[in-house]
């Protein structure tokens, strides 16, 4: 069998859910912080899917939605993409700016950035977690921003994983703040192999 | 309404007039289209990857580009295409994300439209409408009527090749 996912034990996803609920856990704290709104999280979806049923997770591969996605180096090289519908990030750039609700419909440069730099704290919240939890040492890239359809935006890390297998371990969160509707997912994707060395850092390999 | 047949992604399908084939949300992966005009029959591919032979696991063929393309010629030719008549259409091979140290991995899109080029020279199928690159993502339509190829991005507009 070359996909190790697919025989992973009840306790080996139980950790796996139990860190993406620490990690979560701090990135919505750090989210909180920044637009000083009340944000739930659910309780992370530790999910073994078919490649191609990824997108549907968020609304299927034509929807339309922003994506800031990182790499993640260190021990246990992994990606990460923070996916919103795009009336989510216009909402989200609203309250950044300080603008009035509903008043942002396309996005300035200067919105990109504020949306990287959403990323690039969730990510540095989510990757602390971790890095606690494992020992590893984890460092998220720079960030980076597109807004396109959620198919064409997930294919940069699908096809990364296509190479070992047909299916994605994906470590998933929905963020959504109290009452405004705006909803994004959180994705933890790790590489071939990284997987196996978290399990081992966090002591529940086999 | 006229049968709208869905292609996910590593995956491809064939059919004939009055059906149409579409694949949504095209990245860096590449959408390939065959189509006999004569019989109206066409097949659309969507693979991710160029060659199965430098994958760990090559259980599904439709995922790359050199596997999934000759089973797909012969799935056309076994509904009564005739190859002499088949022509290729191709779209998508986008880097969605820039970075300032590409590596390999960034720039699968490219490699992916280098391999589909590459196989269907070798298949003998002669390529008349190319739109591949970009940092777009893109959703395709064969149209079997006609062989029509539409293709639509969100902030490129649509064209039909």
């Amino acid at each position: 069998m070359s996909e190790d996912i697919l025989s992973l034990s009840a306790l080996q996803l139980d950790a796996l859910r139990e860190i993406g609920n620490v990690g979560a856990g701090n990135s919505a704290t750090a989210l909180s912080q920044i637009i000083d709104r009340k944000i739930d999280m659910t309780v992370p979806q530790v999910a073994i899917m078919p490649l191609g049923d990824v997108p549907d997770v968020v609304g299927g591969p034509d929807a339309m939605v922003v994506g800031v996605f990182l790499r993640v180096y260190g021990l246990a090289p992994s990606s990460i993409l923070f996916l919103l519908p795009r009336e989510s990030a216009f909402y989200l750039v609203d309250m950044l700016m300080g603008r009035e609700q509903g008043s942002t419909t396309t996005l300035s440069s200067m919105d990109e950035s504020a949306l990287m730099e959403i990323g690039n704290i969730l990510a540095g919240a989510y990757l602390n977690a971790l890095s606690h939890f494992t020992n590893l040492t984890l460092l998220p890239s720079i960030p980076a921003l597109a807004i396109d359809m959620a198919g064409a935006i997930l294919s940069v890390v699908l096809i990364q994983l296509g190479q070992m297998g047909d299916h994605a371990l994906v470590i998933e969160t929905e963020f959504t703040t109290d009452n405004d509707g705006v909803k994004g997912h959180f994705f933890l994707i790790p590489d071939p192999g990284s997987l196996s060395t978290i399990l081992t850092a966090i002591g529940v390999k086999e | 309404m006229s049968e709208l047949i869905k292609v996910g992604m590593a995956d491809y399908k064939v059919g004939r007039y009055p059906a149409n084939l579409i694949s949504y949300g095209l990245g860096s992966c590449v959408g390939i289209a065959l189509y006999d005009p004569f019989t109206k029959i066409g097949g659309l591919a969507h693979i991710m990857l160029p060659d199965s032979t430098q994958a760990r696991s090559a259980e599904n063929p439709a995922k790359f580009a050199d596997t999934a393309l000759p089973l797909m010629l012969s799935d056309m030719l076994k509904l009564g295409a005739s190859k002499n008549r088949i022509t290729a259409k191709i779209a998508g091979g986008s880097q969605m994300f820039t970075f300032a140290n590409a590596t390999d991995i960034m720039r699968v899109g490219e490699r992916n439209s280098e391999a589909v080029r590459s196989m269907l020279k070798k298949i003998d199928i002669k390529i008349i409408a190319d739109d591949t690159g970009g940092n777009y993502g893109r959703t395709v339509e064969l149209k079997l009527e006609n062989g029509i190829y539409k293709v639509k991005t969100i902030d490129k507009g649509e064209k039909e090749l």
